[in-house]
């Protein structure tokens, strides 16, 4: 059932892609996905393409609904089917989004973002050791220079980070590093590098992502 | 009781290994334990030289692992200290003519005898590394208060952990406060920071001990050097004495001395 329907992260939540198979197969196939991995989903902006499918009020509606049972917010439903546009329009949905760049949909689908795909470190990393993982990597303790961590994913440091760092290996833009003391010798996110961290006077927990000018930057953590 | 088998390792070269092993060995002779000291250092011996032996040298550990002599006959009794013994490395051999079973063999036969086996290991983490930590009860790391050194004592702690030799405990060697006072070295503080295993000692830089190397007696002779006094004061926390640390930050000028007898900081 889980073919039926593909995942995607966006910069401003989720793309579910379905295909052209009878629809309360497809509808059921996405809320036993959702119902699989509620701390996932939950709070999720989503936004749906249900390619050429036909799609009635009712329809949108009971499957809004019971998103929103399951405390998924449906913002947009993209469709080639000018029926479903206007349906969805109707419901004051967007029917439009800006769908992320190719290089962005290689990785960061729901699989990745699994429990299972992160590795847990429960140590520090001294230097000579090596990590390399193709899911994300959280390191509970320091990485010390001469360390390197290599994840295709995101990398969460609960410790100094003084070591190098590549997030993103195979080549996702969107993934982020970030460690309670950023202090890298090198940041790596997808083919961008940085060594230009200046140390801060006081430790505080930093997110380094690629900005909207396409360079890497870190910035004070702060939640939400 | 069977002896302590202690190795010191570094991972980067030039850092102070075989001083350490030649003072701490001194240091724990003084005190009256009985104490062999092994140079793990094949190809490349120089404790011998450190402890003033090296003109009594007649077999080597290389002689006694495949059988040419006794273990005894190896064993070169100090000069001063009745009680301290070393097994000199062979010069004309390399690494690989020692494995760590031989180690572990040779070490056994040492326990039932002496309080205290100092292994002084080669620089570097290969074969002549992993034949010095083999035997050990317990891995001492020196480092200098330099990055490179502090990366490479980094790399050996993790090595150590991965061994299963546990984290090891801490000499930071040829600290100079003056420097550290002037933000110009890592302090203790910052070595021990990164590193975050147990500090066993901290050694200032002291001409002394270049002086006690080239005459072939350890700076622990010298009652009067504050190196000899660090190493001296290691050789008693292996021991499991409780000794405060050294005051290095205080020692330099009569106002500080002065301030310190007002009580004022």
């Amino acid at each position: 059932m889980h073919s039926l329907i593909q995942i995607k992260g966006l910069r401003d939540g989720l793309l579910v892609s379905l295909d052209d198979a009878p629809w309360e197969e497809q509808r059921d196939a996405l809320l036993a996905q959702v119902d699989g991995q509620q701390s996932f989903f939950h709070g999720a902006r989503l936004a749906l393409d249900v390619a050429s499918q036909v799609l009635h009020v009712n329809e949108l509606v009971e499957l809004r609904d019971q998103l929103s049972e399951r405390g998924i917010f449906l913002w947009a439903v993209v469709s080639e089917s000018p029926t479903t546009e206007k349906t969805a329009q109707l419901l004051g949905l967007a029917t439009r989004i800006s769908k992320p760049r190719p290089e962005e949909n290689r990785s960061f689908s729901v699989e990745d973002l699994g429990e299972e795909t992160a590795l847990f470190l429960n140590r520090t990393l001294r230097s000579g050791t090596r990590v390399e993982f193709s899911g994300h990597v959280v390191v509970l303790g320091d990485v010390n220079p001469g360390a390197e961590i290599v994840a295709e994913g995101n990398v969460i440091i609960w410790g100094r980070l003084r070591g190098m760092v590549h997030a993103g290996a195979k080549g996702n833009r969107n993934a982020v590093i970030c460690a309670l003391d950023l202090s890298p010798t090198q940041l790596r996110i997808a083919e961008e590098v940085s060594a230009l961290l200046k140390p801060r006077a006081e430790p505080t927990p930093e997110i380094a992502r690629i900005n909207a000018d396409g360079k890497l930057q870190a910035e004070f953590w702060s939640p939400g | 009781m069977p002896a302590n088998v202690i190795t010191i390792t570094s991972g980067k070269g030039g850092v102070g290994k075989t001083t350490a092993v030649a003072n701490l060995a001194v240091g724990l002779a003084m005190d009256g334990a009985k104490v062999v000291c092994i140079d793990g250092d094949i190809g490349l011996r120089n404790l011998d030289v450190i402890l003033g032996l090296e003109n009594r040298i007649v077999y080597d550990i290389v002689d006694v692992i495949e059988g040419r002599c006794r273990l005894k006959q190896a064993m070169i009794r100090d000069k001063k200290l009745p009680e301290l013994y070393l097994i000199p490395a062979a010069q004309t051999r390399d690494k690989n003519a020692v494995s760590p079973s031989d180690m572990n063999r040779l070490i056994k036969d040492l326990r039932s005898d002496y309080d205290f086996v100092l292994i002084d290991s080669p620089a570097g983490i290969e074969r002549g590394f992993k034949n010095a930590i083999a035997a050990a009860d317990r891995v001492l790391v020196i480092t200098n208060p330099e990055i490179s050194a502090v990366r490479d004592a980094d790399r050996v702690i993790g090595i150590l952990e991965a061994e299963d030799k546990g984290p090891g405990a801490l000499i930071i060697n040829r600290l100079n406060p003056t420097l550290v006072k002037n933000h110009n070295m890592l302090s203790a503080e910052d070595v021990l920071d990164l590193l975050a295993v147990e500090l066993i000692g901290v050694v200032p830089e002291d001409e002394n001990v270049i002086i006690g190397s080239n005459r072939g007696a350890p700076v622990a002779f010298d009652p009067k050097s504050k190196a000899g006094q660090a190493f001296r004061n290691i050789a008693k926390r292996l021991r499991g004495e409780k000794v405060p640390f050294l005051d290095l930050d205080h020692s330099g000028g009569l106002w500080q001395q002065l301030q310190r007898l007002t009580g004022r900081k």
